[in-house]
């Protein structure tokens, strides 16, 4: 009753429908709107400003949120301190090799369980496991299995391939490989993290490229083969074109992840033996030296770095695809 | 019985001469494909699986005969142990590591953490879904930019501010941050769970004389509820996994401590805990997830990639 006689008023130069709908939207999305500025936005701007301060967590009491007064020491500090351009270098590597990986097992496995066969619901199930599992959990169970001592990885390696000694996966900063006569530095520790992160992650990218492949009509790939394309011209000519924009989107959404990546690298290695990406850097800063200054200088850093980067990829890589997210 | 033989000798002839046609790039091609597609997927089952099956498999052998031998899998029936999942389950002060207290810890703040998530999301997808009001664009990209905001960066400015307020080392500061935390990927699953219910019952019941909220509470909030527990489940899932704010706001009071931080520490503790007490307490944190996983996977997909197939 009531809402009927509001309604008429509306008609009567009260408010519109459309005014009463924008009004409407703003008042249900206001709570989450609030709760997202006081703990991400708001947060977000005084790191900005700590940066520029100096503050340690040891006299927050004495000069409150603010610190003393304006200084570039932070920044100035990150430059020149000796570990910045390796974390740096670390991570990029780890982020670009992650990536790949991850979206080529991704690719592979989505490819894979595409046409329906027996036990596929399964399949498709257990593949999601390490992505959605805790982190914690299957960080440890990979590190005993890959532990020198206790690992089943060492265990058959020098039971059944007579390995002369274990192999220390997760402390191993390098190790030399003879190819062709050539002696090659190998980043033991690095690779078997990055492994990892391909094995957890690929799953996400497993679930978008299998999404969009089931979204591919089926006449296109008749079509295909009436033409008299092989099965693999047809992936190359006629699938692939359709999986490149989400290929596209996933290649920037791990790339984000993975640079800032923090859990992975603390659990498997705590940033030892070559593995110390800018995330561990931070956490650093931050516990172990309380220089609130420095690590918020630093995550500053890594920000912009991140943000060029992006950049960079969008300028010249990046179709003018529309983000699905 | 010739014209028969004549018609047997020509069949076999076609026969040989299709199966000779049939080497072509196209069988070549499918039938290695056929056979790559099944190694594939054994690879993918063995990689994605043994993990667990390796968890669980030391989570039941005496330390003793996995220090003898690493390299073997099974445990004889007879040596058997489930001493393990007792011993991390007791409290400290029975000689146990104290996991059942942490699973409390975890429940409390998961489920804290997805009622508020949900209680700010729902109004708030719905409104991104179904009205047009100022800004509705600019908030999308707000939640989005939120949604991938590094978390090691906003570690920074929540680790300081809760010591400064003493709510470190509170459960209520890592509810406060997990429910905010989850509320854009909330959001953006359940608006497109509203997307996806047609409009036109809701505008007869607006046409009967129903108000917005009316409409919300009666109509589309009960068709949503399957997307609403799922995405709820998949909170409780980040919110049970989560590591990094655990660690900066747990880490100096053991009682407090969630699953996924207690197994962190025990494994890294220098004290002499056996890896398959360890193993044990990785079981426990893992299970749960499992199961949740299980229960909601199809909804879970189809919500996490919602939009993924349009390209």
């Amino acid at each position: 009753m009531t809402d009927g006689r509001r309604a008429e008023d509306g008609e009567r130069g009260g408010p519109t429908l459309r005014q009463q709908e924008s009004r409407a939207g703003l008042a249900l999305l206001s709570p989450t709107f609030i709760v997202v500025v006081t703990v991400v936005v708001l947060p977000i701007l005084w790191t900005i400003f700590i940066a520029f301060r100096d503050l340690r967590l040891r006299d927050l009491r004495e000069v409150g949120f603010f610190g003393a007064g304006f200084t570039l020491d932070n920044f100035i500090g990150v430059f020149t301190s000796r570990g910045f351009f390796d974390a740096l270098l670390t991570t990029i590597v780890y982020s670009v090799v992650g990536t790949t990986l991850a979206i080529g097992l991704g690719l592979a496995a989505a490819l894979i369980v595409r046409a329906p066969f027996r036990g596929r619901t399964l399949v498709r199930a257990s593949m999601l496991l390490p992505y959605v599992s805790p982190v914690v959990a299957v960080a440890f169970v990979w590190s005993i299995m890959l532990d020198p001592s206790l690992g089943i990885v060492n265990g058959i390696g020098e039971e059944a391939f007579g390995w002369q000694s274990p192999i220390p996966f997760l402390s191993q900063r390098s190790t030399d490989v003879t190819i062709f006569g050539f002696s090659l530095g190998f980043p033991t520790a690095l690779v078997t993290v990055i492994a990892f992160q391909a094995w957890r992650y690929f799953p996400f990218a497993f679930l978008f490229i299998l999404a969009r492949l089931q979204a591919v009509p089926a006449d296109l790939d008749e079509a295909g083969k009436v033409d008299g394309a092989s099965p693999l011209q047809r992936f190359r000519y006629i699938l692939l074109p359709q999986l490149s924009s989400v290929i596209a989107l996933l290649a920037v959404l791990r790339f984000i992840w993975t640079f800032n990546e923090f859990d992975d690298i603390y659990l498997l290695t705590g940033g030892a033996a070559g593995t110390e990406v800018v995330a561990v850097g931070i956490y650093n800063r931050l516990t172990g030296r309380g220089d609130i200054g420095a690590a918020a200088a630093y995550s500053l850093v890594l920000a912009a770095l991140l943000a060029i980067f992006l950049l960079l990829y969008f300028r010249y890589f990046a179709r003018k695809s529309e983000t699905a997210l | 019985m010739t014209k028969a033989a004549e018609l047997g000798t020509s069949l076999k002839s076609a026969v040989r001469e299709t199966r000779r046609q049939r080497w072509t790039r196209e069988t070549v091609e499918s039938r290695v494909i056929t056979i790559l597609k099944w190694v594939g997927v054994v690879f993918f089952v063995v990689i994605t699986v043994f993990p667990f099956l390796y968890m669980i498999l030391l989570s039941v052998r005496p330390i003793a005969d996995l220090a003898l031998q690493p390299g073997t899998l099974f445990v004889p029936f007879d040596r058997l142990t489930f001493e393990t999942y007792g011993e991390v389950l007791r409290g400290v002060e029975d000689g146990g590591q104290g996991f059942l207290s942490f699973l409390g810890n975890s429940a409390i703040i998961a489920t804290v953490a997805v009622a508020t998530s949900l209680l700010l999301a729902i109004p708030g997808a719905y409104a991104i879904s179904r009205l047009d009001f100022f800004g509705r664009r600019q908030v999308n990209f707000v939640f989005l930019a939120v949604y991938l905001f590094p978390a090691i960066l906003l570690a920074i400015p929540l680790f300081v501010f809760f010591t400064r307020i003493g709510l470190r080392g509170s459960l209520v500061g890592l509810m406060i941050v997990y429910a905010s935390q989850t509320v854009p990927v909330t959001i953006h699953m359940l608006r497109s769970y509203f997307n996806s219910i047609p409009e036109s019952l809701e505008e007869s019941a607006i046409l009967e004389g129903c108000n917005r909220f009316q409409v919300m509470r009666h109509i589309s909030i009960p068709l949503a509820m399957p997307a609403i527990m799922s995405t709820g489940l998949f909170v409780f899932m980040i919110a049970w996994n989560e590591f990094l704010f655990a660690l900066l706001f747990l880490v100096d009071r053991r009682e407090s401590w969630t699953v996924s931080l207690g197994l962190s520490q025990l494994a890294n503790s220098t004290l002499e805990v056996p890896t398959t007490v360890v193993m044990a307490g990785a079981v426990i944190l893992t299970v749960p997830i499992i199961i949740i996983f299980f229960l909601t996977e199809r909804l879970l997909v189809e919500g996490l990639t919602a939009g993924a197939e349009k390209g």
